[in-house]
């Protein structure tokens, strides 16, 4: 009737997984209750949830990677004081079948359901704006899109407390990840989880190359773009490059672990390393599917507070689209060790090289963009600076890596692990803080208070460096990564500072709480009531905050490189607004629980795979399908916005740009 | 005066505290890839050093250029001109690109021809004719059989020193990386291929010998010991195992992939011959994998579903 499931799955002999268990369901509970008993279901379920909206789904996004992430730092925490506490004699406090999975999961979950959501969530947000337009290209794939990956994310949590999280790492190398040395459940979490969130990136990756193809507003030219739509349509046409492979590439490991195939294992002819080979054609591009939109938020950064155009756009571009096609050609370099001969390894070292021309440019353009600026250190100005100090060193040791007898003896080690927690870190995660800083006002509707900002800015700068310098010095001591306990007690000093890292790294993460809660509660003193609050350069600065449901009344059009910066300049030049538009109904996506439903099916029939409750996979499939035909078939799908109502909201606007021209002409000394 | 971080103390005070420091950032001495103790480590660690500098070369003042730019350039400061609409000019994007493309090209340079000599394949420059070891890497130890002494070993590599090891590696079960950080290379172990390692260590010593890459519950304790042993020393060694202790045949390696936490090293005095071609060709069962029941599994293994 259950398939493999039995009260057994469930760990009550287990202290940790158990009172977290315990802890998360009574803190849901909590939510649901204070949310029914409030009466804010509605509001919920029509605003949020149903919602179509790109701002309401990237909020959504961004919702999800936040609490992934805090999540995936738990992980790191066990790892790190693990591996302190487990040298020579001592065994720490996790065993191998318990730790395993930990840095599994820690590894999943920080990828697939951090820092994709957190990336996705903001080029979700930001980018229609910054093109000038009202939404995405297909809204309700949008919903569609986020629930899945909410609910790869769900499955990837579930397997803490019914049954076990995969033990083979990240990335699941067979034949370790084959039903012979992984019987259990885990691998099979791993995999349905990240195929039912792959199938939801793939369409937003479709959607988002869609809306910058073709949703433009007019006269915003490829090359008048800002910066970050540039960088969100690059990261989104890898998606869609790559995101296939990775999908094919699990489903065969899907068939070998469910229906005895053998693509990937000992017997039979299988072969381990097609499956190496293929999921790193899928990893690579994936780390650049990450960094690019970072870079895009540095340059929209490093630009508005400096009070300058990017320096050197185009070359910009062409730095981005060169790292997109090189990319995909140096995927061997995680595997040199295989012995793929010295002519494959050098292709692949210099290819791998190569893409630091690319990101070597970048870094210059920033540092000119600087020059010649009235360079403002806000808080998204000093995650920028640190991202610029900490990536140049992450770049280097990556080249290092990138040269085969140098990756002869650094593979796998805990130098590696400095090396991509230097870039994931320094580069994605800064560029998330860094941009959840500066649109925060946009979203909200008011500033995060800038000096608990800067705090964590300092601990998490201080705290980084701390804890993965260790690191760099321990892989060339020799030591490799993954390791449950510690045989050299040499290397305890390192990891005790390593500690003493995450640590300030946890100071960190509770000044970054303190800040949202300290700015919820100042929020009037911190209002943004201009809809402009750091001077900015695009489109986005152009609507109020947070902007209304449909973004633009009028759709604008664009006249230049730094679309608002133009009209900006211009209203303070002759000292007034443009005249007043005619405004005209608007036609706006109505919301569709489709997305919600579908997911609701997804995670039940992922849940019934991993668990062999054929039923129920029946079932669930069967739903799925069904709920999604039910909802998707209507024959109603937009409502308008009066004539008044978007008259009404935008005359409120452009008082508030008014005042903005009133206090500029003051500050000028000329009379409004 | 040689920039590698070295650990036999420096000419002069400023060179030794030079070198101190150095040698604390780059890993110590402590039997870490730094301290190489054969040929083979001495090119890695060559490479680092040799790459390191020259990319620190261009780091350090990108850097310092980018926190100089920053604080020049800062809103507070009246004296920096202010260019709002500057951003281009055609002779530093000139200079932009081609900094990083000339850094690149001569790291290309480093990478063909380190490529080359380093690559694991290719057999050590030696008048000595290189010791054969074969090596399968089992759940969770080292197999180590040496084809033509007729003896094997598990969890413990002995070696002549001065002369060359040629190692071919495999696995019974699950990848697995051979490594050695003070002898150099680490190549995987994988079942039914065989990869080629050639490794030397220069001096008699001890070493630590590691697996690099995860794999499963035992992978922490996988560790061996490497004992390079003068020329007599290891001619005696072998004598001495030559007929001592068990036989190494099909029967006796099939109870040696059983999944093990037992690290403790020991030896067989007689080996099969064609062993090693028989697992590597998987003519011999592959490991089992977990035969009881680990951690929160609620399936007894199986094969198949």
């Amino acid at each position: 009737m259950f398939g493999k499931l039995s009260w057994a799955a469930v760990p009550l002999h287990e202290p940790i997984p158990m009172i977290t268990s315990v802890v998360v369901v009574l803190i849901l509970l909590g939510v649901i209750g204070w949310v029914v008993a409030k009466g804010h279901w509605r509001y919920i379920w029509d605003e949020w949830i149903t919602s179509v909206d790109h701002k309401r789904i990237g909020i959504m996004y961004i919702l999800l990677g936040v609490v992934m992430l805090i999540r995936g730092f738990a992980d790191a925490i066990m790892m790190r004081t693990q591996q302190a506490a487990a040298i020579g004699e001592s065994t720490g406090y996790l065993p191998p079948e318990h730790y395993n999975q930990i840095f599994s999961a820690h590894g999943t979950i920080m990828i697939f359901f951090g820092a994709m959501p957190l990336v996705i969530g903001l080029m979700n947000y930001v980018m229609p704006l910054q093109l000038g337009v009202r939404d995405v290209a297909f809204p309700t794939l949008n919903s569609v899109g986020f629930w899945l990956t909410a609910a790869g994310a769900l499955l990837v949590n579930v397997s803490l407390f019914v049954g076990e999280f995969a033990r083979t790492g990240w990335l699941p190398y067979p034949p370790l990840s084959e039903t012979t040395y992984t019987p259990g459940v885990g691998v099979d979490y791993y995999l349905w989880a990240v195929q039912i969130s792959g199938i939801g990136t793939l369409m937003t990756g479709v959607n988002l190359v869609t809306t910058v193809l073709k949703m433009r507003a007019p006269g915003m030219s490829y090359l008048r773009m800002p910066m970050f739509c540039w960088t969100t349509l690059a990261s989104n046409l890898l998606i869609v490059a790559v995101f296939p492979i990775l999908t094919a590439t699990l489903a065969m490991l899907t068939l070998d672990r469910y229906f005895g195939f053998h693509f990937f294992t000992n017997e039979a002819g299988g072969n381990q390393m097609m499956f190496v080979n293929l999921i790193w054609a899928w990893g690579h591009p994936e780390v650049y599917i990450l960094v690019l939109p970072a870079f895009g938020i540095f340059s929209e950064i490093f630009s508005t507070f400096s009070g300058k155009p990017l320096f050197g756009y185009r070359s910009m571009v062409a730095a981005t689209l060169f790292i997109v096609v090189v990319s995909c050609m140096v995927w061997l370099h995680h595997f040199f060790t295989m012995g793929a001969g010295p002519a494959v390894n050098t292709f692949f070292g210099i290819a791998s090289s190569v893409i630091a021309v690319g990101t070597g440019v970048k870094i210059y353009n920033w540092i000119f963009t600087m020059y010649g600026g009235r360079v403002r250190f806000e808080v998204p100005m000093l995650w920028s600076m640190g991202f610029l100090v900490t990536f140049v060193i992450g770049g280097m040791t990556g080249v290092l890596l990138a040269i085969p007898p140098a990756d002869f003896v650094t593979h796998n080690s805990m130098f590696l692990v400095a090396h991509f927690h230097n870039v994931i870190i320094g580069g994605v995660v800064f560029a998330v803080f860094a941009a959840l800083e500066y649109w925060f006002p946009k979203a909200f509707g008011f500033r995060l208070h800038p000096g608990w900002g800067k705090a964590a800015f300092w601990f998490a700068f201080v705290g980084f460096w701390v804890t993965f310098t260790p690191l760099y010095v321990l892989g060339l001591q020799g030591m490799t990564r993954r390791l449950q306990h510690i045989n050299y007690p040499e290397w305890a000093p390192m990891l005790y500072v390593s500690v003493a890292g995450v640590a300030i790294l946890v100071v960190g993460v509770v000044c970054q709480v303190i800040q949202l809660l300290v700015s919820i509660r100042d929020r009037d003193k911190l209002r943004d009531v201009t809809g402009d609050p750091w001077d900015g350069r695009s489109m986005e600065w152009a609507t109020p905050s947070p902007p209304p449901m449909f973004n633009f009344a009028v759709i604008p059009n664009v006249e230049g490189e730094e679309a608002y910066w133009g009209i900006k300049t211009r209203a303070i030049e002759t000292q007034r607004l443009g005249p007043e538009p005619v405004y005209k109904p608007i036609h706006m996506p109505l919301n569709s629980p489709v997305g919600v439903i579908t997911a609701f099916f997804a995670s039940v029939t992922g849940f019934a795979l991993i668990w062999h409750i054929w039923w129920l996979v029946i079932l669930g499939l069967v739903c799925a399908f069904a709920g999604f035909v039910w909802f998707a078939w209507r024959d109603i799908h937009e409502f308008e916005i009066p004539a008044e109502e978007v008259a009404r909201i935008d005359r409120a606007r452009r008082a508030a740009r008014r005042a903005i021209l009133e206090r500029v002409a003051r500050e000028q000394g000329k009379p409004a | 005066m040689k920039l590698i971080p070295s650990c036999k103390p420096g000419a002069s005070g400023a060179v030794s505290a030079a070198a101190a420091v150095a040698t604390l950032l780059l890993g110590g001495c402590a039997g870490g890839v730094m301290d190489p103790k054969g040929p083979v480590g001495q090119g890695n660690r060559q490479i680092i050093v040799d790459a390191t500098l020259i990319m620190l070369f261009i780091v350090i003042p990108t850097i310092l250029l980018a926190l100089w730019m920053a604080w020049r350039y800062r809103a507070s400061n009246t004296k920096a001109e202010y260019l709002p609409y500057w951003s281009f000019s055609g002779r530093i994007e000139a200079v932009v690109w081609a900094i990083p493309i000339l850094v690149i090209m001569f790291l290309s340079g480093e990478i063909w021809i380190g490529s080359h000599r380093l690559d694991p394949f290719r057999p050590l420059e030696s008048d000595q004719k290189p010791v054969e070891v074969q090596v399968v890497s089992l759940d969770w130890r080292w197999l180590f059989i040496y084809p033509e002494e007729g003896v094997a070993t598990v969890n413990e590599l002995v070696i002549p020193a001065g002369r060359p090891v040629h190692f071919s590696i495999t696995s019974s079960s699950v990848m697995n990386t051979f490594f050695v950080p003070q002898l150099g290379s680490m190549i995987y172990a994988m079942n039914g291929m065989v990869s080629q390692l050639h490794l030397q260590a220069d001096q008699p010593g001890e070493f630590r010998g590691i697996s690099g890459q995860f794999s499963g519950d035992g992978f922490s304790d996988m560790t061996f010991r490497v004992r390079s042993l003068p020329a007599d020393q290891y001619a005696g060694w072998v004598a001495s195992t030559r007929g001592a202790g068990p036989v190494l045949d099909q029967t006796t390696y099939a109870g040696l992939t059983r999944q093990s936490r037992d690290t403790r090293p020991f030896t067989f005095g007689a080996v099969q011959p064609d062993l090693f071609n028989v697992i590597a060709t998987r003519q011999a069962p592959p490991g089992p994998g977990p035969v009881a029941q680990y951690g929160r599994e609620t399936t007894p293994a199986s094969g198949e579903n």
